[in-house]
């Protein structure tokens, strides 16, 4: 029971972070219909940006620099720059492609990943960069599990932009214009929505939360690398598909089902199979949850029924 | 203009020519780039290896319009076959034409396999979960050596036979005709054949009944259903098919090398694969040989360069050559695919799409 208990804290705040960037996938899925592969990059960027950041502020005052400053500091460096990054992406190689095959759109951000990746490795080089084990370890029992104040932290903040986005999305006029995009690009324009304002609204808002994500997977785990971003960037797609892409609470409840599925998976399947598997398989485990429920609901947990010419 | 002669076959003279000066100029190809070095002639296998792939990954996404994200995983199925039946590994040395065929089979069972679960899917959906086979394929390979050594896990299997027929080794250098053919040239002309095997099938499915079928299919499933196609056998069909090719390539990529490991079929490797199909131009034969060579070249043209243009302009190497040469791979797709958004060779029928008025689809 403690084992479940832990796993599940675990798995929420996993999933938290994979919500987070799996709602930059589906926003911008859901307007301009183009799968990002550069997203997770952009994390990646973002973690980056934070690490080197904190590691030199406690480099040039250690002791002096108080912990919360370091990571608030971290976060508002890295979130510009995410947004740059991510405006940059939009401006200049989806712009141009917006009425071009699907397809070629997808190999752009391929190649906008390849570039991203590479020049963060030109950067910051191939070697793993350590973030300082900065926030207190402090720890709570619950019911015989253990959860961090990281974990805590990741969780509330989430859940705290989670809800100001869909505030946003459901409250103002941007949101009222992003939904009407998503809906009908040509119409929304007829009716006055300036379409590339909001396109590249989406793509600024999705940054943001990219920027932050990698903030909170790179105190998580205590590392950042150049390559980070492609596995992490996978999981929270899947996480967008699992809920229904394009569907922005599917994203959240998709990222969290993930990050739990995940983390029991890798607790449990040595169990279930007699020591056959071993926690090595928690990805095959993923994958074929999420084959098994697109098979029943083949557009996703909370997506509508695709039309035919989808 | 007056030379062309138009047969009643509706093949020219002039086509004629060209084929011929096609077949000349791939006949001597290894030996012209083995006087340059021999790795070059690897670089020329790995890309027919490639073009091998792109072909059929083409069927599926070129042909059917189904984003297949997983599609190595077919190519693993094959190469590690050929490893498991012919190397050390179990001590099995079966012959190439029990090894081969196993391979394809597997493979294009695998491709039903994985087509099964996913005829409902559409679009991205699809791409997900093609992803995750291809993702779960890999797993396995790398874990498979507990409880039971099946796969030898990341450590892979080595000293794979290479391909032989009659006890003529594709492997090693020997004297033929008082010429020095070296293991990678006669691999050349064993990939070529089985490329030439290839390209004639694609090009007779493509205008045959299964072809249009596909084409229908990618078009509109709903009129293609109504029109009396049995969508779900034609998608079958296509990935096992595409499938087949994959184990083809995985099986001569494994008796080439010699050595197969789960790392050489990683999802970069899909992605690749997809890269060289939608750059080359999706659906049009030539465009996705086009874009097989190209890409497989390209990245190897560039680390030939890289070094020795730094050292020119700077005076030494300054940027890391590997970085560089990504980057430089990763700026030409985006470019390709914001000049050329078909493709660099497209199909007549997509150039008409794009060029004319964009009917019905949004």
């Amino acid at each position: 029971m403690e084992i479940l208990l832990q796993q599940l804290i675990n798995g929420v705040t996993v999933g938290s972070v994979y919500a987070l960037v799996a709602l930059g996938y589906t926003m911008v899925y859901g307007i301009i219909g183009l799968i990002n592969f550069a997203h997770g990059d952009v994390v990646m960027v973002g973690a980056m940006v934070a690490t080197t950041l904190v590691v030199a502020m406690i480099g040039a005052d250690p002791g002096g620099v108080s912990a919360w400053f370091a990571v608030i500091s971290a976060l508002l460096l890295a979130i510009p720059v995410c947004m740059v990054l991510g405006w940059v992406a939009e401006r200049y190689a989806y712009r141009p492609l917006r009425r071009a095959p699907r397809l070629a759109a997808l190999i752009t951000a391929i190649g906008v990943s390849i570039i991203i990746q590479n020049v963060a490795m030109m950067v910051w080089g191939r070697n793993y960069l350590s973030f300082p084990h900065i926030i207190e370890p402090l720890v709570f029992q619950v019911g015989g599990a253990r959860i961090s104040l990281l974990q805590i932290l990741i969780i509330v903040s989430a859940t705290a932009i989670m809800a100001g986005l869909l505030m946003v999305v459901h409250r103002t006029r941007l949101g009222t214009a992003m939904r009407a995009t998503a809906q009908n690009r040509e119409v929304a324009g007829l009716m006055g929505v300036n379409i590339n304002t909001v396109i590249s609204a989406a793509f600024l808002i999705g940054s943001a939360l990219a920027a932050v994500a990698g903030v909170m997977v790179t105190t998580y785990y205590g590392v950042a690398q150049y390559t980070m971003g492609f596995m992490l960037g996978l999981k929270a797609f899947t996480a967008a598909v699992l809920g229904g892409i394009g569907n922005l609470g599917g994203a959240m409840l998709g990222g969290l089902l993930l990050g739990i599925i995940e983390s029991l998976g890798a607790g449990y399947i040595g169990d279930l199979t007699n020591g056959v598997f071993g926690s090595n398989y928690q990805d095959v485990f993923s994958f074929i949850v999420l084959i098994m429920v697109l098979v029943f609901r083949p557009s996703g947990l909370l997506g509508e029924r695709v039309g035919d010419r989808a | 203009m007056s030379t062309v002669i138009d047969t009643r076959n509706g093949i020219s003279l002039k086509v004629w020519m060209g084929i011929a000066l096609c077949g000349v100029v791939l006949a001597i190809l290894p030996f012209a780039l083995g006087a340059v070095g021999q790795s070059w002639v690897r670089t020329l296998n790995f890309a027919l290896l490639y073009v091998m792939l792109a072909l059929g990954l083409n069927i599926v996404v070129g042909f059917a319009g189904l984003l297949d994200l997983g599609y190595i995983a077919f190519y693993a199925v094959g190469a590690y076959i050929w490893a498991m039946l012919a190397s050390p590994h179990f001590g099995l040395h079966l012959p190439f034409w029990v090894v081969l065929p196993a391979g394809v089979l597997l493979a294009a069972i695998f491709g039903a396999l994985l087509g099964a679960p996913t005829l409902k899917l559409r679009g991205d959906y699809l791409a997900i979960v093609t992803l995750g086979f291809g993702e779960i394929v890999r797993i396995f390979m790398n874990n498979l050596d507990a409880p039971i050594n099946i796969t030898n896990g990341p450590q892979g299997i080595n000293r794979v036979d290479s391909f032989s027929v009659a006890g003529f080794a594709f492997g090693r250098s020997q004297e033929l005709f008082g010429f020095r053919v070296t293991g990678p040239e006669k691999y050349y002309y064993l990939l070529l054949l089985l490329t030439i095997i290839i390209v004639v099938m694609c090009v007779r499915l493509q205008n045959s009944r299964i072809g249009r079928a596909w084409e229908a299919v990618r078009e509109d499933e709903v009129a293609a259903k109504a029109m009396g196609i049995n969508t779900r056998n034609i998608k079958l069909l296509a990935f096992s098919m595409g499938a087949s090719f994959g184990g083809v390539a995985g099986a001569m990529f494994a008796s080439m090398q010699g050595f197969v490991s789960p790392e050489s079929f990683s999802l970069t490797e899909s992605i690749l694969v997809l890269c060289m199909v939608v750059l080359g131009g999706m659906g049009n034969i030539p465009g996705v040989i086009l874009g097989a060579v190209l890409l497989s070249v390209f990245p190897e043209l560039l680390r030939a360069l890289v070094i020795p243009l730094q050292r020119t302009v700077f005076g030494d190497v300054i940027l890391d050559p590997e970085g560089i040469r990504m980057l430089l791979f990763g700026f030409a797709l985006v470019l390709v695919m914001i000049f050329r958004p078909a493709g660099l060779w497209p199909s007549a029928v997509r150039r008409r799409e794009l060029s004319g008025a964009k009917g019905g689809q949004s």
